[in-house]
């Protein structure tokens, strides 16, 4: 509990003579209290001691003797903060060099009226001061001008809220640990910061753990040097240009966040491996119909998916290699399927290890921890960036087909589109109507040629075509 | 008194008067006070005049291998060596490590390049700062080798430009780890032992880690190792927010890491002026990602080890009880720096260190056990504690040369400036405003003070960088600077206005009205000056104060 203010006592109830009521010269209103004890002044005539309390203006001073505006060029007191008489709050432009502006009175910047860069003229309130800690939500809805006679604060103000304990997400440690950036924003945003979940080094909480707190976008990082999470291509095959165009008139620039720059320079190295692309019809009918049963008990099309490409891969180790040093085929002892997930604004791979080993409800639930680990970007770099192979797929947009890009340090990628009812005709010239998905793998022919992708995929159909030993 | 038995080796000054040596009780006028008992010499009274006679020939030179040796080639010996050169000594500078000593291979030279760096990364990244300019710059990024190469090589430069500079003018360079064995007589390497009219101590400073620090070089960092930049930690506490913190803080937070400040006092920045200090932690700290803790020692540090982070214990600085436990990814060490006096064989001529500085007086000569001058031997820069410069040392060194050559010289070290290169800069020349306040009140006489922001200037406004404040300190009733401080961009440039006034002693008034080009960033000390309201008049022939001792 705060232990600023001095006069509310929770014991007061029962004694009525001994509680204190306070009076703001401001409003009429009750106070509204923090603690259990709500005061409602009209009703309850203590005064055997009355304090009055006041919530002041603090206003644009004149520097000079004609200047007739400032401009606030920032705030050194942040809303909430404590007071003291002779502390400088502001800083203030005059045309010869910044002022300091100082409080006259002990007590708690409860609002800030005018904000940095904002100009104010000489005499106007550019913020409002608060005795007590009581008054500054009272002085804040001052400030914009709403009607005052609230009876219970709905939350109390943030500098008086005692954190809550740490969260159990961070890895052990009794403090929270939290660096400087991350402290400012959360001081910022009003978050906090033993209330976020820290998924830094060592469990600490970081800058973009209080953003994601806050709800607020992932400001640009300075980009440091890169060691990068291995992120998934994106699945389109856009040539780069070495020269770039003019900039159009209203062309906005936003630079790179990490992951971007993660994702880019991923792109750029894939540029140095030879790749050739194998497609591949695969009726899936069966695979719909599996899906169906089993999709009450939480499997998804992904875990099929992987699951059927994992023990594909199993019988063509080839595909499940990679060449590392451009002179000797780096074959994996497991078979850790990569899926690309989109996460607003960024791309990520989560793993399914032993993705042939493991059954499919076991895939599934492992799944889904994963995306939701992802989503909360508390994924564990192991989970990222060991895969051996990858699966993307766009079949929920509708895309019937498209080439991915490999990624550096793995030897295939499957593309999968959506599964479409397409006419067939057999070798009789009877037509039918079955559902296909095309499905197109890039491999890297040092180590991967044409005839093993294309048993490799040839597999792969057979195992989806009968999709019975998928849930062994 | 012993100082009128004197025995004085000053043959090579050709100007002192020809007094008798022999006289005992001869009052001693140009003489430097040549307090050496006697019995240093192995002379018992009696012999007192043998030993006259054995130096009544004034003209016989004693044979010493060298007139000046300087033991130690950093910054301070290599002034020492080039004015000595100069003025005719032959000269021999003992160098045990690398030529350049700790400014040129661990200091000044690879920090300020590293600081170039920072300076660019910081100013592309700033979005706001380039748009302001109508620049877009795509995000910019580093290669760590890169940068570290760049401080490297030009300490390597410097190095090279140092020793041959040396070389070409004839100085021996004379390898080995040297000490003083006994008057005039020095030792280097093994077993070299040479001998010398004069001996300047130019040992400079190593960096002081306090006990309970454990540094590993990875983690755990002094500035030696910072400057090499082997690594970039995403977080790194700074113990000790002196100049050098402070650099390294703008070095690091522009490469991408984050900074926290571990202070002993209770405000940050405590050797500066408290108003520059404010408005530079409002600059250099609140607005990057850097926090602090202040009042609190680091009482342990435990490099990282086994998955666990740099460990910092925080004492309370006046209760030394326990306050709060730190993990950062490292820490560097940066609480001053510490003389490097051991092994110079000090004990030989009764010379005690004084928590490892070598004392001296104010010309630099040292002084033994007993209070008394130590004769021909002198020690400048860092191990004499004075004043922790680079360009002290080498000032140093030249005052020592001009008085063994016979022009008595006294170092006014209130003219010597200072400069903290952060970005903007920070500097400063003579007293801060609570020293000329003190003194003031001691002396009594009134002290006035002259303001002027950065955003009145034109050349810095067009460079959009008008954050910046110059103070100048400066007595109303006769003119005389005190003190200047500047915090801006090129502070440690536009400091020489200044420092030479005050060197000088010349007097506002009549320095008011000097011409500064336009548009240039030293019209804000044009403006310093201008602004200040003095008395009296300005003189009509050049005249200046008596410069402050």
């Amino acid at each position: 509990m705060a232990a600023s203010s001095s006069f509310l006592s929770t014991a007061s109830l029962s004694n009525p003579k001994s509680t204190i009521s306070f009076a703001s010269s401001v409003s009429p209103a009750p106070i509204p209290s923090l603690r259990r004890v709500v005061f409602r002044s009209p009703s309850s005539h203590r005064r055997v001691t009355t304090v009055r309390s006041k919530i002041r203006e603090i206003f644009m001073p004149a520097l000079s003797s004609t200047m007739t505006e400032g401009k606030i060029v920032s705030w050194i007191k942040t809303e909430g903060e404590k007071l003291a008489k002779g502390e400088s709050v502001v800083v203030v432009e005059s045309d010869k060099a910044d002022m300091d502006v100082e409080t006259f009175y002990d007590g708690y910047l409860a609002a800030i009226v005018v904000g940095e860069g904002e100009t104010a003229p000489v005499g106007a309130a550019i913020g409002l001061l608060a005795e007590t800690e009581a008054e500054i939500e009272e002085a804040k809805n001052k400030a914009a001008s709403k009607p005052s006679s609230s009876a219970v604060v709905p939350s109390p103000p943030p500098a008086t809220s005692s954190p809550a304990p740490a969260a159990a997400a961070s890895d052990g440690p009794r403090k929270t640990v939290a660096t400087p950036h991350a402290k400012k924003l959360a001081k910022q945003h009003k978050v906090d910061i033993g209330s976020v979940a820290g998924t830094g080094p060592f469990g600490r909480i970081t800058a973009s753990d209080v953003e994601a707190a806050a709800g607020v976008a992932p400001t640009v990082t300075p980009p440091p040097p890169p060691p990068s999470p291995a992120a998934a291509p994106a699945p389109t095959a856009k040539a780069t240009t070495t020269s770039s165009p003019p900039l159009l008139p209203d062309a906005s620039i936003v630079p790179f966040t990490a992951v971007q720059s993660a994702v880019s320079k991923n792109m750029i190295e894939s540029l140095s491996v030879p790749t050739f692309r194998v497609g591949y019809p695969v009726n899936t009918d069966a695979l719909d119909a599996l899906y169906e049963k089993v999709k009450p008990k939480g499997v998804t099309m992904t875990a099929l998916l992987a699951k059927a490409a994992g023990m594909a891969l199993a019988q063509h180790p080839v595909v499940n290699a990679s060449c590392k040093d451009g002179k000797s085929f780096s074959y994996n002892s497991n078979i850790n399927v990569a899926v690309a997930v989109a996460i607003n604004g960024g791309l990520i791979t989560p793993v399914l290890q032993d993705a042939d080993k493991l059954d499919l409800y076991l895939l599934s639930q492992k799944w889904k921890e994963l995306v939701g680990k992802a989503r909360s970007k508390q994924l564990q770099p192991h989970e990222y960036n060991s895969g051996t192979f990858t699966l993307s797929n766009l079949g929920m947009f509708g895309v019937d087909r498209f080439d991915a890009i490999l990624p550096p340090g793995q030897g295939a990628i499957m593309a999968v589109g959506a599964s479409k009812p397409t006419v067939v005709a057999d070798k009789d010239g009877f037509f039918s109507v079955k559902n296909k998905m095309l499905v197109n793998v890039t491999a890297d022919h040092r180590i991967v040629y044409g005839a093993d992708l294309a048993a490799f995929l040839q597999t792969f159909a057979k195992i989806v075509e009968n999709p019975d030993s998928l849930t062994l | 008194m012993q100082s009128a038995f004197s025995l004085s080796f000053s043959q090579s000054s050709l100007t002192l008067p020809n007094r008798p040596l022999c006289s005992p009780n001869a009052a001693p006028r140009n003489l430097r006070f040549c307090g050496l008992r006697r019995e240093a010499f192995g002379f018992s009274p009696p012999k007192q005049l043998n030993s006259c006679r054995f130096q009544v020939k004034n003209r016989r030179i004693e044979s010493f291998d060298y007139d000046l040796v300087i033991i130690g080639a950093g910054v301070g010996g290599h002034g020492a060596a080039l004015h000595a050169v100069e003025k005719g000594l032959k000269t021999a500078i003992i160098e045990g490590d690398v030529v350049g000593g700790t400014c040129v291979n661990r200091g000044c030279v690879p920090s300020k390049a590293l600081l170039a760096v920072s300076g660019r990364m910081r100013e592309l990244q700033n979005e706001h700062h380039m748009k302001s300019f109508g620049l877009q710059v795509s995000a910019a990024g580093y290669d760590r080798q890169g940068v570290a190469d760049h401080a490297s090589n030009l300490a390597t430069k410097i190095r090279n430009n140092l020793t041959n500079s040396m070389k070409a003018l004839g100085v021996d360079i004379l390898t080995g780890f040297g000490s003083v064995l006994g008057p005039q007589k020095v030792k280097y390497g093994k077993d070299n032992v040479i001998t010398a009219k004069d001996i300047i101590i130019a040992t400079g400073s190593v960096p002081f880690v306090p006990k309970g620090i454990e540094v590993d070089g990875k983690t755990v960092i002094t500035s030696d190792h910072a400057l090499k930049l082997e690594s970039v930690p995403d977080w790194i506490a700074i113990v000790g927010s002196g100049y050098i913190g402070l650099e390294f803080s703008d070095v690091y937070t522009a490469l991408g890491s984050e900074v926290t400040f571990i202070e002993a006092l209770d405000q940050l920045m405590p050797g500066f002026d408290p108003e520059i200090s404010k408005l530079a932690q409002r600059v250099l700290i609140n607005p990057r990602k850097i926090d602090y803790h202040t009042g609190v020692f680091a009482s342990k540090i435990t490099p990282a080890k086994d998955g666990r982070p740099v460990m910092i214990e925080l004492i309370d600085a006046k209760t030394k009880e326990h306050k709060d436990t730190l993990e950062v990814d490292a820490a560097l060490i940066a609480t001053g720096r510490a003389p490097f006096t051991n092994g110079l064989g000090l004990e030989n001529i009764n010379v005690a260190t004084q928590r490892g500085f070598i004392p001296v007086d104010e010309r630099m000569r040292v002084i033994d056990g007993n209070g008394k001058l130590v004769p021909n031997l002198y020690c400048i820069g860092d191990a004499n504690g004075k004043l922790m410069l680079a360009h002290a040392a080498s000032a140093q060194g030249i005052s020592v040369v001009e008085q063994v050559t016979g022009r008595d010289h006294v170092l006014n070290h209130l003219s010597i400036p200072a400069a903290c290169f952060t970005h903007p800069e920070i500097s400063m020349v003579g007293l801060t405003e609570p020293q000329a306040r003190e003194k003031a009140e001691k002396e009594g006489f009134k002290v006035s003070i002259a303001k002027t922001s950065f955003k009145a200037n034109t050349k810095a406004l067009a460079e959009n960088e008008g954050e910046g404040l110059a103070k100048m300190i400066y007595r109303p009733d006769n003119g005389e600077i005190l003190g200047v401080h500047i915090f801006g961009l090129h502070a440690a440039d536009l400091i020489h206005e200044a420092s030479n006034a005050i060197a000088l002693g010349t007097r506002i008034q009549d320095i008011k009205l000097a011409v500064h080009a336009h548009p240039t960033l030293s019209e804000v000390v044009d403006e310093l000056f201008k602004a200040a309201k003095v008395e009296s008049p300005a003189s009509t022939t050049p005249q200046s104060v008596k410069a402050a001792v």
